[in-house]
């Protein structure tokens, strides 16, 4: 309860803009306590992706031994621009030995504050750019949970047609749609992906919106790369399935959830405060995935034994190493040749990829 | 049900929470007040109606505890820009961000939970009728309450007398006291309706619009139904067409994105040809179009310079003490 309390003062304290009360502590001399700062780009109660990031900041104190030994801080809601830049400032400004800037649309802000305060550690998901030695970026190879829902998809739609709620157009996002088609067509080429952008990350009432849209346009399965639980409940209301989004939203759809990619950070997060405390932080930049434990698939429900084999042999081909969801054969949505037979495509070319492959209903807003 | 019927339904869910919040802000500014705290105020409603119906098991109570809780929230915020006459502009804002705060933390435990629906009205026959049954006869009771909420506001704003007094004290304060009309009074009772509508509004978000709680679910729907209110000019019918020309460009963009143009093929050459030219936008154009449409139209409608001085409550946003 106490936790809580203190969860619950602080997030007053901030929606107050107590910017005074931001206490300036001493630099990174002693290293036997370690303050760790979060920033989140919707509220931790959005029971999807800040939500997950902040369940993996909660593990990791709890792993490194608690209050004690961790103190945590977080901004919550924080927008991706000009107010990103102050916040990480502040931040970096209050005595934070390690910030976890936890959206893309964080990155140039990270950057510009690490090259002012080089003996911050900074951690920047999601994103590329790493123009300091102070920054490390990291993310979790989503797509291979996407391809696993394509597979799933292609088998239980009658329509032969799933619904995709998108956020914006960057890289993490289009491969996700890649990914989820590529599945899909493995088990039926001629399968269609309808998409639409909500052009927001979290706004329950716009997914909503979309997700009825979808339904009313005659797909049988959702699957969202939004923040909120809402697509999954309009699901559940027109009796359709659907896919959970960073976390396990099995509450919202008992009957309709077939399985969620949930983000697991406390593994990573604790091995990365941990460096802090040791003094063996360096510079890197991880890509994990379902192998590393970075990626898992929530229980797969509400889908006949056949379909659930699929999709657990799917899972277990990409976890072992064996298969990756970008090998060709793939065309791009265009009609020409991406990937020749057996090739692998590389991860630079994953973290720009602005191209949808075959099969895709949508023109891929520029 | 149709295409048509399920397009319409879906817009009206989305009009539905914009049009009681700017609905009962109208009233607050025309009476000279300008509360900016219609966000918080609204998840101070959602918040309180997705609870109470949740502890209760009806979503009656929640529609009831959100109307109550939003009104309550208003008065903290009529107390100090009137009793205390503090700043309108920078109370209004801090309204807001204290709704935000405070609904995220009452609300903690109700993340991640399931919520009670308020189920759409039925009537045997009627409800079940072709084309216009489900649309007239079959939407959720919050939809009929902010139609009639609509027509009663303009019939009291502009038939009744008092909704002249309640006019006359938003155009010119101290004449109306000079004629003994209790200022202070009138604002307190208008402030409380337009919290009332806003935490209606809010409880529609956490009741109807999606059935759950999550932290500032409002995603600034209170700035756009204040946006409204002066879009269109202080007039309750305009406030009406501006909700639902918002709602409806928000539906039908994300069905624009989601349609498959080879399956129009038999609509009338020039619409099909429309609706090839927006399907050919960016789409993040087609998320903007709402708001640039609903200025233009708004603002074609209100053009009339003359008209529009003579809407614009003349104390709006003033702060009035009463020289006994």
């Amino acid at each position: 309860m106490t936790t809580q309390g203190t969860r619950a003062m602080r997030k007053l304290l901030f929606a107050l803009a107590a910017s005074a009360a931001m206490l300036v502590a001493g630099g990174a001399s002693a290293q036997e306590k370690v303050k760790a700062c979060f920033i989140y780009v919707g509220p931790i109660g959005d029971f999807g992706y800040s939500y997950q990031h902040h369940q993996g900041a909660l593990e990791m104190q709890k792993n490194i031994g608690g209050e004690d030994k961790v103190e945590i801080a977080y901004l919550e809601s924080v927008p991706e621009g000009a107010d990103a830049e102050r916040a990480i400032e502040r931040f970096a400004r209050s005595g934070c030995n390690i910030i976890f800037a936890t959206s893309f649309g964080f990155m140039d802000a990270t950057n510009k504050v690490a090259g002012r305060f080089p003996d911050v550690k900074f951690e920047h998901a999601t994103g590329f750019k790493r123009e300091h030695p102070n920054v490390s970026t990291y993310n979790s190879r989503f797509y291979e949970g996407r391809y696993v829902q394509g597979v799933i998809a292609a088998k239980m739609s009658k329509a032969g047609m799933a619904g995709y709620i998108a956020s914006f157009p960057i890289p993490e996002v289009v491969m996700g749609i890649d990914a989820f088609v590529l599945g899909a067509q493995s088990v039926n080429p001629d399968f269609k992906v309808k998409v639409v952008w909500a052009n927001t990350w979290f706004d329950p009432g716009k997914e909503a919106d979309a997700a009825k849209a979808l339904v009313d346009q005659g797909v049988d399965i959702i699957t969202q790369h939004t923040d909120s639980t809402a697509p999954m409940q309009i699901a559940h209301e027109r009796g359709i399935k659907a896919f959970g989004q960073a976390s396990d939203m099995i509450k919202f759809g008992p009957e309709t959830q077939l399985t969620s990619i949930v983000d697991d950070w406390g593994p990573y997060y604790t091995q990365q405060v941990k460096a802090v405390m040791d003094g063996t932080w360096k510079q890197h930049d991880v890509w994990g995935g379902m192998k590393e434990g970075h990626v898992v698939m929530a229980p797969y429900t509400n889908m006949p034994d056949d379909v659930k084999k699929a999709a657990e042999e799917a899972e277990a081909k990409i976890k072992s190493g064996e298969f990756n969801p970008f090998t060709g054969p793939i065309t791009k949505q265009d009609g020409s040749e991406w990937l020749k037979q057996g090739e692998v495509a590389e991860d630079s070319v994953l973290l720009g990829l602005n191209f949808y492959v075959k099969g895709v209903d949508d023109k891929l807003p520029q | 049900m149709g295409m048509a019927e399920a397009i319409l339904l879906t817009i009206a869910t989305a009009a539905t929470p914009l049009l009681l919040a700017a609905i009962g802000e109208l009233v607050v500014e025309r009476s000279g007040v300008l509360n900016l705290g219609v966000e918080g105020m609204m998840l101070m409603g959602a918040v309180a109606g997705f609870g109470a119906a949740l502890t209760t098991g009806s979503a009656w109570v929640g529609v009831f505890a959100g109307i109550i809780t939003g009104a309550l929230f208003s008065l903290l915020f009529a107390f100090l820009v009137l009793t205390l006459v503090t700043n309108q502009v920078a109370t209004g804002l801090a309204l807001t961000l204290l709704g935000i705060g405070v609904s995220g933390m009452i609300g903690e435990a109700f993340v991640g939970q399931p919520g009670v629906k308020l189920t759409n009205i039925h009537i045997p026959g009627l409800s079940d009728l072709p084309y216009v049954g489900r649309l007239l006869f079959g939407q959720d009771p919050l939809f009929y309450i902010s139609v009639l909420l609509t027509v009663g506001v303009a019939w009291f704003l502009f038939r009744t007398r008092a909704g002249l007094t309640l006019r006359s004290v938003g155009d010119s304060h101290s004449s109306a006291h000079a004629l003994g009309i209790r200022v202070i009074a009138i604002r307190y009772a208008a402030i409380a309706f337009g919290g009332a509508c806003a935490g209606l509004a809010g409880a529609h978000l956490s009741l109807v619009y999606t059935t759950q709680w999550i932290e500032n679910m409002t995603a600034g729907r209170g700035w756009i139904a204040l946006a409204l209110v002066v879009f269109a000019s202080w007039r309750p019918l305009r406030v009406f067409v501006g909700a639902y020309l918002f709602g409806a460009i928000s539906i039908l963009q994300l069905h624009i994105q989601a349609m498959n143009l080879a399956d129009l093929a038999f609509l009338p050459g020039p619409l099909y040809w429309l609706l090839a030219q927006l399907k050919s936008l960016p789409s993040q154009f087609l998320s903007a179009l709402p708001y640039l449409a609903t200025v233009a139209v708004l603002v074609l409608i209100s053009r009339n310079r003359r008209l529009t001085i003579m809407n614009t409550p003349a104390s709006l946003g003033q702060p009035f003490v009463p020289d006994r």
